[in-house]
């Protein structure tokens, strides 16, 4: 079989338009009761005192859970909001949990619910914070990395940028808000969640509850959109295992759209401060990003911004430093490109600028200061090809037709801008396991405790286990989102396809050679005492490689050696020394067009070209899906989404969607993507490097730039709205 | 028992096409009656506020938000969710375009986005891009960037109309295959 990188149709595409596939809170179960988060009303303080006597009489109620009478989780941490002790730290905190049979009667008895809270000053005021903001740390990665002398550099630069660029607080909304399904029996828990992690919440549910990690199940079938925000376990999860713990019933709890902007994660505000420094020629000498970036005060969250820096542009002299200050909000997280869509924001806008000052095409000089090693650790990278990246966009694009002058270009009465940008984020793989059994029917199930948040994967797993097995994708099916499968890590970091396929390849290889194995000493079978090279399975069927018609069909096979299934399980794991080998990073080239209208301030995204070196696309399809999605953030990074937090009360005050704006169909013109389709092996064996995140990065940098070649102004606080480009 | 039952009205439903006798409180909002009473959870909650769209379905062929409708109101109406998309001759053929080009992605929005396109189609057989742009103009999506709904329901509307299309064959790598 060959169907890695052939554009194939999602497979469950029609459980999808059908309404057949079913999220996490679809399930139903007899004796299935509501919960309903009550949330703090201030950002900092304590509960002096809840009445909740007359929630406790409403109709329908069935428990209230408070800080006074909620289960004692021993070890608990901080970060969740799980009714431990009388704290408030945020604004939207969960601080009571109402369980009724029905939904509107949690919710009402909800709003009867009397809180007095004793208030502290908060902590709200980003900039006011930076006197006393901390170092830290992202996935284990240090926040401060240096090389070379930036300072001296600087000095004697003969061109240097010194500009400031921050980017708002953004809240994930997925379309799928966050819900949980947790039933017990006895200390037995199962859950149905909403997930981009189940391996991992069920080790936290499992720690926090006192019972064994086998105890716990978590299933997942569908996630409808995450971006990050269901990457962490938040506090509504346990809740609800909390809550049909003491009502001994299955408890369901969805959050409401506004409860999305709080207790579940954002992306964290930033300021960066760039300074950049270059020879006349265009050479750069030095670069100092310098990030403050906020986080909770329960928890560290780094927004690491000025890790694409480390990795762009060869550069002698280099500083990237970090500061974060803590704010009383929710914590923050992982959001679409953590770090990387907001740094490249920053850093691309940075190196217009610094074109613009060279009197310099921005393309030029991104080519000028081309890298083929990572610029810190100079090793090679596992393959680079942005080279003809920016070439072939550049042509698709029309690039060499575009005036440089800001103002120069037109189209009626509207001002037309070009930008461009550089996209990068970093390839990573981990440890993951599958299985593929051959059934007793003849057919074939690949599975993983993966998730399916629409990035394709079941479409991708069946794909590698059709190739790795010579069987068409026809006869397998794909299982996946459960912990009772070989565990798979974390749908985040566009490592699901480097981590998870490799694990599919060697299952696959396994179970195959078991069954040729079998089949060769199975006296009733067609190639019976033939050596296991001497023979094949392909598309269902056992036979001899020289004599292909001396064959049997599998399931006659399995249902002649007593009808069981035959299965091979693999566990993988990454190359760890790969990492002292080589650098390993995507990287795309992203331009784009924009018009402005000069009186009125709105911004139009007509067409938008990317040309990504993601190594092997895998299919063409989900690959093409991933990209333009990716895209589509990257010009709401730009264009619009904002979370306003009143600053007195801490509350974001358009927590909903009619308020938050993401893009809307109207805000998307053309977008053409395409990817070089050379295959980086030394990565996972397929060569594949993973495109959830990389069409965010770069892209609110080509819009920016389009805007400042359109109007003239250089807007450096994003969003990029019509009062900011007329005032 | 007797006083939660007064609660309740007892209601007849046309839902895809089958007549339903429910009963639900009157407050219930349609939406809520679909995917808690009646258990019809192709119709996807999303907010609530009549915001996002993603709980469109079609009451006398019309697109409503059924978070905005009570359960009430929908008496004596024909309404038809995703569940009533397809025929016993198979899927809609916009069914068919969103799954195969891919404008089904994460899929929670698909179901409303695929109603809103059916009236659109029934109305107008022949839209050009901005007529459909309009008319899902009151859908969110989150993961496709629209451009492969778009594309599914231009290809959908050929097929309708008896042209014999198929897909884009451009492929990602910038040229004909």
């Amino acid at each position: 079989m060959n169907t890695i990188g052939k554009p194939i149709s999602r497979v469950d595409g029609k459980l999808k338009v059908t309404g057949s596939a079913r999220y996490s809170a679809e399930f139903d179960m007899p004796g299935l009761c509501y919960a309903v988060l009550v949330q703090s009303t201030i950002p900092a303080g304590r509960i002096a005192g809840m009445d909740d006597s007359l929630a406790r009489k409403a109709a329908g109620v069935l428990a209230v859970l408070t800080p006074e009478n909620a289960q004692r989780l021993p070890g608990a941490e901080k970060r969740l909001s799980l009714l431990q002790d009388n704290q408030v730290y945020y604004n939207g905190q969960p601080v009571a949990v109402v369980v009724a049979e029905k939904l509107e009667e949690a919710h009402h008895a909800a709003s009867l619910i009397k809180i007095r809270y004793s208030v502290s000053a908060p902590k709200l005021d980003f900039v006011a914070g930076f006197p006393s903001s901390h170092p830290g740390n992202h996935n284990g990665e240090p926040g401060d990395m240096s090389w070379g002398d930036v300072d001296g550099a600087l000095k004697d630069s003969d061109i240097k940028i010194d500009q400031v660029y921050t980017t708002p607080i953004h809240h994930h909304n997925p379309m799928e808000p966050h819900a949980a399904i947790a039933q017990w029996n006895g200390d037995e828990l199962t859950v149905h969640e909403s997930a981009q992690d189940i391996s991992g919440h069920r080790a936290k549910l499992a720690k926090l509850f006192g019972v064994q990690e086998s105890n716990v199940r978590l299933i997942c079938l569908f996630v409808g959109g995450g971006f990050g925000c269901k990457g962490p376990l938040w506090s509504h999860v346990p809740l609800a295992a909390m809550a049909a713990r003491q009502v001994n019933r299955p408890v369901k709890i969805v959050l409401e759209r506004p409860q999305m902007f709080g207790p579940v994660g954002a992306r964290p505000r930033t300021h960066q401060r760039l300074t950049v420094g270059a020879t006349r020629e265009g050479k750069l000498t030095a670069i100092r990003h310098e990030v403050h970036a906020h986080t909770s005060v329960i928890e560290d969250y780094l927004e690491s911004s000025a890790f694409p820096t480390r990795v762009m542009y060869g550069c002698p002299n280099v500083s990237t430093i970090h500061r974060i200050v803590d704010l009383n909000l929710g914590t923050p997280t992982y959001t679409r490109a953590p770090g990387v869509a907001t740094g490249t924001y920053a850093l691309e806008v940075a190196m217009d600028e610094l074109a613009y000052k060279l009197n310099m095409d921005p393309l030029q000089l991104r080519l000028l200061n081309y890298t083929e090693n990572d610029p810190q650790t100079k090793l090679p990278f596992t393959g680079k090809h942005l080279r003809d990246c920016y070439t072939r966009a550049a042509e698709r694009f029309g690039w060499s037709n575009r005036t440089r002058e800001p103002r120069s270009m037109r189209d009626g009465s509207q001002l037309i801008g070009w930008g461009v940008a550089t996209e990068t984020y970093p390839a990573n793989r981990r440890p993951a396991s599958a299985l593929v059994r051959f059934k007793p029917d003849g057919r074939v199930l690949v599975a993983t405790g993966t998730h399916e948040i629409g990035n394709g994967i079941y479409t991708i797993m069946i794909q590698t286990a059709a190739d790795a097995l010579n069987v068409s994708p026809d006869l397998i099916d794909a299982q996946l989102g459960d912990t009772a499968l070989p565990p798979a890590p974390i749908t985040a970091g566009s490592m699901t396809v480097a981590s998870v396929t490799p694990a599919i390849q060697t299952a696959a290889e396994r179970v195959r050679t078991r069954l040729l194995q079998m089949a060769v000493a199975d006296s009733g079978s067609p190639v019976h005492d033939a050596s296991v090279d001497e023979v094949d399975f392909k598309d269902g069927l056992i036979f001899r490689k020289l004599s292909p018609n001396r064959s049997e069909k599998l399931g006659d096979f399995i249902a002649r050696n007593g009808g069981q299934p035959i299965e091979g399980i693999a566990h993988v794991e990454p190359d760890e020394t790969l990492k002292q080998k080589f650098a390993s990073h995507s990287f795309g080239a992203v331009f784009a067009e924009v018009s402005v209208d000069p009186d009125l301030g709105p911004t139009r995204v007509r067409r938008v070209t990317a040309v990504y070196d993601v190594g092997k696309v895998l299919n063409e399809k989900t690959a093409r899906s991933q990209f333009i999605g990716g895209i589509v953030w990257g010009i709401g990074l730009a264009l619009h989404e904002d979370s306003h937090m009143d600053a007195r009360t801490g509350r974001i005050v358009n927590e909903n969607l009619a308020d938050y704006h993401v893009p809307v169909n109207a805000d998307i013109g053309e977008i053409d993507v395409s990817a070089i389709d050379i295959a980086d092996t030394h990565l996972n064996p397929l060569g594949a490097r993973g495109i959830g995140e990389i069409g965010i990065t770069g892209t609110a940098a080509a819009v920016a730039n389009a805007i400042y070649h359109a109007t003239g102004k250089r807007i450096r606080d994003l969003p990029i709205t019509p009062q900011k480009l007329i005032a | 028992m007797t006083s939660k039952k007064s609660q309740k009205s007892l209601v007849e439903l046309r839902i895809n096409g089958e007549t339903i006798e429910v009963a639900f409180a009157p407050h219930k909002t349609l939406l809520e009656v679909l995917r808690e009473d009646l258990a019809l959870t192709g119709t996807k909650h999303g907010c609530e506020l009549g915001e996002c769209g993603t709980c469109a379905v079609l009451v006398d062929g019309l697109p409503v938000l059924s978070c905005l409708v009570l359960g009430l109101e929908a008496e004596g109406r024909e309404v038809t969710t995703i569940e009533g998309m397809a025929t016993a001759a198979g899927l809609h053929p916009l069914q068919d375009a969103f799954a195969d080009l891919g404008a089904a992605q994460c899929g929670y929005c698909s179901p409303a986005f695929l109603l809103v396109a059916k009236e659109l189609l029934e109305v107008n057989p022949s839209p050009n891009r901005d007529e459909i742009r309009e008319a899902l103009s009151g859908n969110l999506c989150r993961c496709t960037g629209y451009i492969k709904i778009y594309e599914a329901v231009e290809l959908a509307a050929a097929r309708m109309r008896g042209e014999a299309v198929e897909p884009a064959t451009e492929s990602i790598y910038g040229f004909e295959v």
